[in-house]
């Protein structure tokens, strides 16, 4: 039981995995860890934003897509959906494409990585999305509409800017998720926190620390998000109004 | 200015209108009253084409309010609509609330905008809480606000729908004044309003609603005089004695 033995030292030592000193390695991770988060957030958000919408306007196709799109992503579980569109897609595209997507895409773990994560999430935000929307009350898109607005001008002057004050708070925890999601990207090969925490083990024996130190970091990453966010809340409130803003 | 022919509604099974007909002429006021669920709220919303109707024709100075091929964003930018519950946008400071629709709607630009809506802040007596936001005004203030902010557009006609029933009794009375003022200027106005006192005051004629129909469509002097219709007496004893 030599591992008991907290040598924090170790993370100073060189991996013999050519990525230079273990603290290092977990730093290499760090990046990736945060580089997938972060660009699948923004995919998410993006796409949960539109896929949201669409779910509450009085069209039945548009709604019906959205609900489609999001029981399809929500269903099925993330490690699935990234072999899907790591070793699936390309077969399914015309030849050009996927042989490219095989062979000549730049860092494809992490595209996929990213994609498929932003995919994911965006159906988990896009239903918070539209709750958001049908918690506000009804005759604001009355209102809106009875001045002149048109549909799409009532969401974007009147709906939206309140409708994302209210899931500000529910947005913050799926954001986390994004982070703890991103290590199931090991399984693709992306050299993400999770994947280089496992190497470290291998290597170095030293299961405690590598444990803790990732442990610390991913902690470190939470508490950012959790910051951003309150940050982004407190900008956005609303004078006058209890937070929230809801009814 | 409105015409209302023959208007029928459902909500699926549910019909919530049946067989209304009325008409606003250029500067009349028109109050509307009648019991809880009668459909008043269903039927002023059908004049600007916030509720579509199944059956039927409505009019506003010509236009077929209920004819795919109108302009519903055009039309409704010319009838001011003010509601219950005030429904200013909250994370909109006064002043915005007061351009957005001018600006977004009309194309007029910023500074005309803002002259426009501060002129009508004045005329309702609120020129001071330009600057605030609609959460830190009272109710009263808020539908004044709203009023001003219908009238920016430049109506040729105001809808309200019981504009003062979300509002505590004491802060009524400001916001019937300034619709009184402007029914004495000319708008021309169709209030679904159980304010009686501003019917008598101010109203060319009084429809009464019972059950998704019109039972009474009379000049106010016939109303207040002597309802022909049961249901309209026992509804106006009720609502003088309350
Ligand atoms: N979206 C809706 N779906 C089904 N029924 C409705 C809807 N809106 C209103 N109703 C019904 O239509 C009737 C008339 O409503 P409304 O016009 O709001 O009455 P009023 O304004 O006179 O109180 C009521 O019985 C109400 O329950
Ligand atoms: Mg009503």
């Amino acid at each position: 039981m030599t591992s008991l033995h907290l040598d924090w030292g170790i993370l100073f030592e060189e991996s013999p995995t050519g990525d230079g000193p273990y603290w290092q390695l977990l730093l290499t991770g760090l990046k990736w860890t945060l580089a997938t988060a972060m660009s699948g957030w923004l995919i998410a958000v993006a796409v949960g934003a539109v896929v949201g919408v669409i779910r509450t306007v009085p069209s039945r196709w548009l709604s019906l897509l959205g609900d489609a799109y999001v029981e399809v992503f929500r269903n099925i579980p993330f490690l699935v959906q990234l072999f899907f569109w790591f070793f699936v897609l390309p077969e399914l595209l015309p030849e050009a494409a996927g042989s490219w997507m095989k062979q000549s895409m730049p860092r494809p773990e992490f595209f996929t990585a990213a994609v498929g994560l932003g995919l994911f999430t965006a159906a988990r935000v896009a239903e918070q999305v539209k709750s958001g929307i049908q918690s506000l009350p009804r005759g604001q898109r009355n209102a809106g509409l009875a001045m002149g607005l048109t549909l799409t001008q009532t969401y974007r002057y009147v709906i939206l800017p309140m409708a994302f004050r209210i899931v500000i708070p529910p947005l913050t925890s799926e954001f986390m998720n994004t982070f703890k999601n991103s290590a199931v990207a090991l399984a693709i090969g992306l050299t993400e926190l999770t994947f280089q925490m496992k190497q470290m083990v291998e290597y170095s024996n030293q299961v405690i620390i590598t444990i803790l130190a990732t442990t610390v970091l991913y902690m470190v990453l939470a508490m950012a998000v959790n910051r951003l966010m309150a940050w982004i809340e407190h900008k956005s409130r609303v004078p006058g109004l209890i937070a929230g803003g809801g009814k | 200015m409105i015409e209302i022919n023959n208007v029928s509604k459902w909500y699926g099974e549910f019909q919530v209108l049946t067989d209304c007909t009325t008409k606003v002429q250029k500067g009349e006021v028109v109050v509307v009253c009648g019991p809880s669920g009668s459909g008043k709220s269903t039927l002023i919303k059908c004049v600007n084409g916030l509720e579509p109707f199944q059956a039927g024709t409505i009019t506003v100075e010509g236009t077929s309010v209920g004819d795919p091929k109108t302009n519903l964003p055009k039309l409704r930018s010319k009838v001011g609509m003010v509601f219950q519950n005030f429904e200013l946008f909250p994370h909109l400071s006064i002043t915005e609330n007061l351009c957005l629709a001018q600006e977004k709607v009309l194309g007029r630009g910023h500074e005309e905008s803002m002259e426009k809506g501060l002129k009508l802040l004045d005329r309702v007596g609120l020129k001071a809480q330009a600057q605030k936001f609609p959460g830190q005004l009272s109710g009263g203030q808020q539908q004044r606000v709203a009023i001003a902010r219908a009238l920016a557009m430049d109506p040729i006609a105001m809808l309200f729908d019981e504009p003062t029933s979300a509002l505590d009794p004491e802060m009524v009375n400001e916001v019937l004044d300034v619709m009184v003022q402007l029914a004495k200027e000319g708008m021309t106005m169709m209030c679904v309003t159980h304010e009686m006192g501003f019917a008598r005051k101010v109203a060319n004629r009084v429809i009464f609603m019972d059950r998704g129909a019109i039972v009474e469509d009379a000049a106010k002097e016939d109303f207040f005089g002597q309802p022909r219709s049961e249901r309209a007496q026992t509804f106006l004893s009720k609502i003088l004695h309350h």
